[in-house]
């Protein structure tokens, strides 16, 4: 048995080059001036340039309402799809799941062009459609997962127990489904505050995310002070996924 | 209860439709010339004519997506035998190293893709690398593999641990052993790890625009990204979506109606 362990090790090179590393050369670049030397200037940068900061809370603002969209539209779906009583077709739950394996991109230019012939304005309002749109389907498919998964019988105690409908609904389905709606929520929120293509295409470019913010910096050769943008997201990261219970990640891989 | 059931399939629909709208949109505006939506100007199978011959403008979509469909298959590849070798090897492990490299898996998972992009972007400038196929390929393994590892390793926890030692007592060389033993009783999951990572390369943008570098490497996704900024959609770009459209919806349910044919099987047994 021994042995074998040592078959993850090019994995674990190739994990130390290709995600740690680069990882810590955010950090590097991140605290350098042009020349190499130290500096906390792009850091301090985030708080102090308005262009930045705004950046940043609208994007938290857009996550935050494409994710209480994305449940409110969301729950429903996967709730219809799992009970059996109502929807008894494999199929309709795979069309829900689909849109999931067609390029974002593709998705999104089409989105864009259907509001430029209905003679739509480009906006937050197109933003927010738009990127519903594009994350329902991350939402609807682990909140569907669980539910699916769930053992009936609770419910059924539930009922005998008398329990009235929305009693089971609240008491019951609702927290059972909880860990679905989180790894739902994991799947939409950050990635929406990160997004840059997505939303310069659905608002012509008039709202800038955080993404496109740091993707600006880039393309404009200015690495540190890109790379300083994209430290303070991952220390973001690092502090929403270190909260204890969440096992989001495990739950991504199957997908089929 | 009825009632009920009228207003589940009806939510269910309109939700369903205005999901697909736009997709039916570009597939109904695919089969006419007119450059700008939803102008109809008379059928027409030129836009598909100029897909498959590659005149006009069509000549840099086509390059476009060889590049992406090279990409995905090298990087899909090579993800799935990395991962499988190293689920093999997670799954020996114990203790902490078990720990840290199933923590590092889950690095790239949750890591957004801008951060993906960005900090491979810096590592390749750091390393004087010049960017262009062989990084993009490098980028796209790092975010493929993980989903490979998670797809193989509860393959592995199924598995009888004791039929690759009885290989191994029978006098089958590791190698042999892992070749007509481990592989076959891992192979569903190498399969949906391989299609996973496939179609997340297939999807991704952001990575690769990072690490395409400036050589004039395009995927379908840079390409639609270069074409929204100029601000015109390349006309083939229609009959391409809708072809791929439909691919994807044929292979799905096809995979999915077996899947509940084979459950159902299962059932009357």
């Amino acid at each position: 048995m021994g042995k074998r362990s040592t078959w993850a090790l090019p994995y674990f090179i190739f994990l130390v080059l290709f995600v740690v590393l680069p990882l810590v050369l955010i950090a590097v670049y991140a605290f350098q001036d042009g020349n190499g030397g130290f500096t906390l200037r792009h850091l301090a940068a985030f708080f102090t340039d308005p262009k930045f900061v705004n950046a940043f809370l609208v994007s938290l603002e857009v996550a935050l309402e494409n994710t209480i969209i994305c449940i409110l539209i969301g729950y429903p779906v996967a709730y219809i799809l799992a009970d059996k009583s109502l929807n008894r077709s494999a199929v309709t739950a795979v069309l829900f799941i689909l849109p999931m394996w067609i390029n974002a991109l593709m998705r999104t230019m089409a989105t864009a062009e259907i509001f430029n012939w209905l003679g739509i304005h480009l906006g937050k309002g197109t933003l927010l459609f738009g990127m519903a749109y594009d994350y329902l389907p991350f939402m609807i498919y682990p909140i569907y997962n669980i539910l699916d998964r769930m053992d009936r019988s609770y419910i059924e105690a539930a009922q005998d127990l008398g329990a009235t409908p929305s009693q089971v609904f609240l008491k019951v389905t609702l927290p059972l489904s909880m860990p679905g709606v989180l790894s739902g929520v994991m799947m939409v929120f950050m990635p929406t505050v990160s997004t840059f293509a997505v939303s310069e295409i659905l608002t012509n470019n008039t709202i800038q995310l955080f993404g496109s913010v740091i993707q600006e910096q880039f393309y404009n050769m200015m690495w540190n002070q890109g790379a300083a943008l994209a430290l303070v997201m991952l220390i973001i990261i690092g502090i929403t996924t270190l909260i204890p219970g969440n096992k989001s990640a495990e739950q991504e891989g199957g997908l089929l | 209860m009825n009632g009920k059931k009228i207003i589940a399939k009806a939510y269910l629909w309109f939700i369903l439709l205005i999901l697909y709208a736009p997709i039916i949109f570009i597939a109904i505006f695919s089969f006419t010339k007119a450059k700008s939506l939803g102008n109809w100007t008379g059928f027409t199978f030129d836009l598909y004519k100029n897909l498959f011959t590659g005149s006009d403008s069509a000549q840099s979509l086509i390059e476009a997506l060889k590049s992406t469909l090279i990409i995905a298959l090298i990087a899909s590849a090579v993800s799935t035998v990395l991962g499988t070798l190293a689920a093999i090897g997670i799954f020996n492990l114990r203790g902490r190293k078990k720990a840290t490299i199933q923590f590092l898996n889950n690095v790239p998972l949750l890591n957004p893709d801008i951060i993906t992009g960005v900090s491979l972007f810096l590592l390749f400038v750091f390393l004087h690398v010049s960017k262009g196929y062989v990084t993009v390929i490098l980028a796209h393994i790092t975010f493929c593999t993980p989903y490979v590892v998670l797809n193989v390793l509860p393959k592995l926890s199924q598995m009888n641990p004791n039929i690759y030692e009885a290989a191994l007592d029978l006098g089958a060389t590791p190698f042999q052993a892992l070749r007509k033993v481990l592989i076959p009783e891992l192979r569903p999951g190498m399969i949906s790890g391989f299609i996973i990572a496939f179609t997340m390369s297939l999807d991704d943008f952001a990575v690769t625009f990072f690490t395409a570098g400036s050589a004039g490497l395009e995927t379908l996704s840079t390409y639609i990204y270069a074409d929204a900024r100029k601000g015109g959609l390349t006309p083939e770009l229609k009959p391409l979506m809708t072809i791929i459209f439909l691919i994807i919806l044929v292979g799905l349910l096809i995979m999915n109606l077996r899947a509940v044919k084979k459950s159902k099987q299962n059932e009357l047994r």
